[in-house]
């Protein structure tokens, strides 16, 4: 590829990916929302989180598959457990990079 | 001349940014190194690499742009699925916007470039528990994006010095993503929406590619729990600011 077209499709890349970045925060950050929209919204980061995570953890492979025993998962069990119990964001990643380095060398 | 009140101001700013912004650098750099030594194995220079970090500044979507490059896509293909893979920021920056009122445009502009899975989720729980500010969630968005832009670059120049899968790295993010959803779980609402959008998510992600399965999902899910919040307002009542 030569490098004007490599420019191009970086250029064109980064366009596509900063509008939905910028719009919702130049549009709504300037004015007051309807109460069921801000409730809405309210509801987004929870949401989001866990359809990022739930499909992570429990499937697998290209074309997706249900994979219910995986180091992943398993470790996520505890690692949500102590994030639970002590809230402690540095603590949960330690804990979780640890465990899964543990996990990579007995079970993988 | 800045007077020493607000050079300490600065400094705070700073500091506390970089401070929060650790669990997210950690799990940059491996999945950064990554890319740059896949990247490179494509045939793109260091000089091209830090150019698509700096002008994306998202992962997953570098990862598929370089796997389509080798594939031999056209750059009209690339950049519309660069798209659609990126559209769930829409859903983030509309979220986060509720707590950037009345800033300069100027400011927002550049708040745009840094919003990532990463930052969004990190900056709106400190958002949320106060003691947080645009100055702050700018730093982490900045510090996160040079170390992104950084590791895919030595990555890029064949130095992958941490051994892959060395010390769990892998599953830094993992983890935050992790406590930072316990942390969003506020109230039965706040749980009752994350299973909605778990489950939801799982079965779409089964049954169709790509990654259009967060987005739909996401508004799903907050769809049903503003549906639950005005029919069941037992159910609805929340521990703490809504």
């Amino acid at each position: 590829m030569i490098l004007q077209d490599y420019l191009f499709l970086c250029l064109g890349m980064g366009f596509v990916t900063y509008v939905p970045r910028w719009v919702p925060l130049f549009a709504l950050s300037q004015r007051t929302l309807p109460r069921w929209l801000e409730e809405w919204l309210d509801l987004i980061p929870v949401a989001i989180l866990s359809a990022l995570i739930l499909p992570s953890l429990v499937t697998a492979g290209e074309p997706r598959q249900l994979s219910l025993w995986n180091i992943d998962l398993l470790v996520a069990v505890p690692v949500l457990l102590f994030a639970l119990r002590t809230r402690s964001l540095g603590g949960t990643v330690v804990l979780g990079m640890a465990l899964y380095w543990l996990a990579g060398k007995f079970l993988g | 001349m800045p007077t020493p009140a607000a050079t300490a101001d600065r400094t705070s700013i700073l500091k506390d940014g970089i401070r929060a912004a650790w669990p997210i650098c950690l799990g940059y750099v491996p999945i950064g190194l990554a890319f740059g030594v896949l990247a490179q194995k494509a045939g793109l220079s260091p000089l091209a690499i830090g150019l698509m970090s700096v002008l994306v500044f998202a992962g997953s979507s570098q990862f598929i742009a370089v796997a389509m490059l080798e594939a031999g896509s056209g750059i009209a293909a690339i950049v519309a699925t660069v798209f659609t893979v990126n559209l769930r920021h829409l859903l983030m920056s509309s979220a986060i916007s509720v707590y950037l009122k009345g800033i300069h445009r100027r400011w927002l502009a550049l708040f745009a470039y840094g919003i990532t899975d990463e930052s969004f989720a990190l900056n709106l729980v400190r958002f949320r528990e106060g003691n947080w500010d645009w100055k702050r969630a700018l730093t982490v968005n900045h510090v996160t994006n040079a170390i992104w832009v950084g590791s895919t670059l030595i990555g890029g120049l064949g130095g992958s010095f941490i051994p892959a899968h060395a010390f769990g790295i892998d599953y830094a993010l993992m983890a935050m993503f992790l406590c930072l959803l316990v942390y969003q779980l506020r109230g039965r609402l706040y749980i009752v929406t994350g299973l909605v959008a778990g489950v939801v998510a799982v079965a779409l992600s089964l049954a169709i590619p790509g990654n259009s399965y967060i987005v739909a999902a996401s508004v799903i899910a907050a769809t049903a729990g503003l549906y639950i919040r005005r029919r069941y307002p037992e159910i609805g009542r929340t521990k703490g600011p809504g």
